[in-house]
C-alpha cells in the first residue's frame, strides 16, 4: 500500500461533494471589508460564520496597538516561550488574563488548539483517567491522545451518565479529569455546568472548562459560563482562545492551582512551538480591555442572536436547542444543506457548512455565528436570504422543516 | 464475573441490530470491513455495549478492536478489572 493510498477516500468524498454542487468548502475571502463583510466570488457578502463575537477585528484601538508593536518589536518572536519567545507583552497579557479571571496564574499559548494540546497532554498522562463530553472539540480529543491517559466519553450534556461513569471508576474517580465546554461549537448549546460542578465536588475530581465560545459572550463580566452560573470556584482550569471574541489568534489557560506554572515545563506544545507575534499580543491585550469595559458589545451580540434565532424559528427551521450566538440550522442530509448553503452564498450570505462526521448526530448543519458587529439591517438581510430560499418551489415543502422532534443531547 | 462465551453471546445479540439483513456474524467478523460500521455507528455500538455491561470502554482501546472476538476479549478484560 502506497503512502498516498489512505488519502484516496478523501478524494472520492471531494468528488462526491462536487457532484452535489459544492465547488469548494474552503471559500476564499477575496477582500475583507469589515468584521461582518467580505468579497467572496466577486460578491459583497455578509459573514455569518466567523466566531467574531464582539466584532473587534477592525477595532481602531486594536489595530493601532498591533501596528505600534509591529514597528517597535518586529514581525515575529522567532522562538519558543521557553527560549527567546517571551517578550514583555506575553508576560503582561498573562498577568491581565489572570486578573480578568480572578485567578492566581495564566499561560499564553500560540493558538486555542495548542492551548488544549498543551494543557491536556501535560495534565493527564498514562495511568490517569479523563472523562470528556462526547461533543468536545477535536483539540480536546487530540490533547487527550497526546497525553496518553485513559479516555472515557460520557453522553453529551448528560450529568447522570457522567456520574455513573465516575462511580464505575471507584477510587480512581478522585484523580479523574473532567472535560467540558462552556458553549459547544456546533449547536451552540451550553454545558449544564452547575450540575457538573456539583458532581465534580462530590467525587473530588478535577474540572477543566473550555470557554473558547463563551468568553466575551456569557457572564456579567464576560468571563464565560462558569461565571454565568456561579461555579468559578469549582473549576480547576479554564482554557480559551484569542481567535473568537478577542479577534486575533492564540490561546490561554488560567487556574488558581500553583502547579499551573509547572505546566510550562511539562507541555511539549508550549515548549516546541514559536510564541504569538508581538502584534497579536498587543491587539489581544487591547481587545481584552474592550471586553472588560464595553459590556454593550455583549448586549448587542445577544440582541442579534435572539433576532436571528427567533426569525429562523418562525421560518420553521430546526435549530439548536437554545438561543446562542451560534445558531445552527439542522438539516437531515448533506444534499439539503448544500442546496441551502449554495443559495445563501449566491444571495450574499456566508455561513459554515458542516457535514458528517463533524456533526454531533450525523446530520448536516448550516452553522451561523452572529457578531456584535452585525447591524439589525444585516440580520434582516440574512433572514431575507433564508426566507427567499424557503419560498422557492422546491424547498418550501421539503427543506429542513420541523417534521420530527429535535434530537437534544442524544448524540454520542 | 461474566465469562467469554456469555460476553460473546450478548455482544452478538447487540451486533445483530448493526448487521445487514441476513448477514452471518462470527468471531472473525470485522466490524469495519464486514459490517461497514463508520465512526459514528462504532460510537453508537460502544455506548450500547457500555450500557448492557455497565462498564466504561476507554476510547484508547478502540484502535485495537478489529473483529468481534477482539471486542469480546477486550470486554472480558474490562469486566475482570471492574470486579
Amino acid at each position: 500500500m502506497g503512502i498516498f493510498d489512505k488519502l484516496q477516500p478523501l478524494a472520492a468524498a471531494r468528488r462526491a461533494l462536487a457532484e452535489k454542487g459544492v465547488k469548494s468548502i474552503n471559500v476564499t475571502m477575496e477582500e475583507v471589508l469589515s468584521p461582518t463583510e467580505a468579497v467572496i466570488n466577486g460578491r459583497r457578502t455578509i459573514l455569518v460564520g466567523t466566531n467574531n463575537y464582539l466584532g473587534l477585528t477592525f477595532d481602531a484601538g486594536c489595530i493601532q496597538a498591533a501596528c505600534k508593536a509591529l514597528q517597535e518589536q518586529g514581525t515575529g518572536t522567532t522562538g519558543s516561550r521557553m527560549a527567546n519567545g517571551t517578550f514583555a507583552g506575553h508576560v503582561a497579557l498573562e498577568r491581565e488574563l489572570a486578573d480578568f479571571f480572578g485567578c492566581r496564574g495564566a499561560i499564553v499559548f500560540s493558538t486555542g488548539y495548542v492551548a488544549n494540546l498543551g494543557m491536556l497532554s501535560a495534565l493527564a498522562q498514562p495511568g490517569d483517567v479523563i472523562l470528556l463530553d462526547a461533543d468536545c472539540h477535536a483539540s480536546i480529543y487530540d490533547g487527550c491522545r497526546l497525553g496518553g491517559a485513559e479516555v472515557i466519553r460520557f453522553r453529551h450534556n448528560d450529568v447522570s451518565d457522567l456520574e455513573k461513569r465516575l462511580r464505575r471508576l471507584g477510587d480512581r474517580a478522585a484523580n479523574a479529569l473532567i472535560l467540558v465546554e462552556g458553549i459547544y461549537s456546533m449547536l451552540g448549546d451550553r454545558a449544564p455546568l452547575k450540575e457538573i460542578a456539583a458532581v465534580k465536588r462530590q467525587y473530588g475530581a478535577c474540572l477543566l472548562v473550555d470557554e473558547a465560545h463563551s468568553v466575551g459572550v456569557l457572564g456579567n463580566r464576560g468571563r464565560g459560563l462558569a461565571e454565568e452560573v456561579g461555579v468559578e470556584e469549582s473549576v480547576d482550569f479554564i482554557v480559551g482562545t484569542f481567535s473568537k471574541s478577542l479577534g486575533a489568534i492564540g490561546g490561554f489557560a488560567v487556574s488558581n492551582h500553583p502547579e499551573l506554572e509547572l505546566i510550562r515545563y511539562a507541555s511539549r506544545p508550549y515548549i516546541f512551538t514559536a510564541s504569538p507575534s508581538p502584534s497579536t499580543i498587543a491587539s489581544t491585550r487591547t481587545a481584552l480591555q474592550l471586553l472588560r469595559t464595553r459590556s454593550e458589545l455583549r448586549t448587542r451580540l445577544w440582541e442579534n442572536a435572539r433576532r436571528l434565532y427567533q426569525r429562523l424559528s418562525e421560518l420553521n427551521f430546526r435549530l439548536g436547542p437554545e438561543v446562542s450566538p451560534i445558531v445552527a440550522v439542522r438539516l437531515p442530509n448533506p444534499e439539503e444543506a448544500i442546496f441551502l448553503w449554495n443559495g445563501l452564498l449566491e444571495r450574499g450570505v456566508y455561513v459554515n457548512l458542516v457535514l458528517p462526521p463533524a456533526t454531533p448526530d450525523g446530520g448536516a448543519l448550516l452553522r451561523c455565528s452572529v457578531s456584535a458587529g452585525h447591524t439589525p439591517e444585516q440580520v434582516d438581510r440574512i433572514c431575507e436570504a433564508f426566507t427567499s430560499l424557503r419560498e422557492t418551489a422546491q424547498t418550501a415543502q421539503t427543506i429542513g422543516t420541523v417534521t420530527s422532534p429535535p434530537a437534544r443531547g442524544g448524540s454520542v | 464475573m461474566t465469562g467469554y462465551e456469555e460476553i460473546l453471546r450478548e455482544l452478538l445479540a447487540i451486533l445483530k441490530t448493526f448487521a445487514k439483513s441476513g448477514q452471518t456474524l462470527q468471531e472473525e467478523t470485522d466490524l469495519v470491513a464486514d459490517l461497514g460500521l463508520d465512526s459514528l455507528r462504532v460510537m453508537k455500538l460502544v455506548v450500547e455495549v457500555e450500557d448492557r455491561f455497565d462498564i466504561s470502554i476507554p476510547i484508547n482501546t478502540l484502535p485495537n478492536i478489529r473483529t468481534i472476538r477482539d471486542f469480546a476479549v477486550q470486554l472480558e478484560q474490562l469486566l475482570g478489572e471492574a470486579h
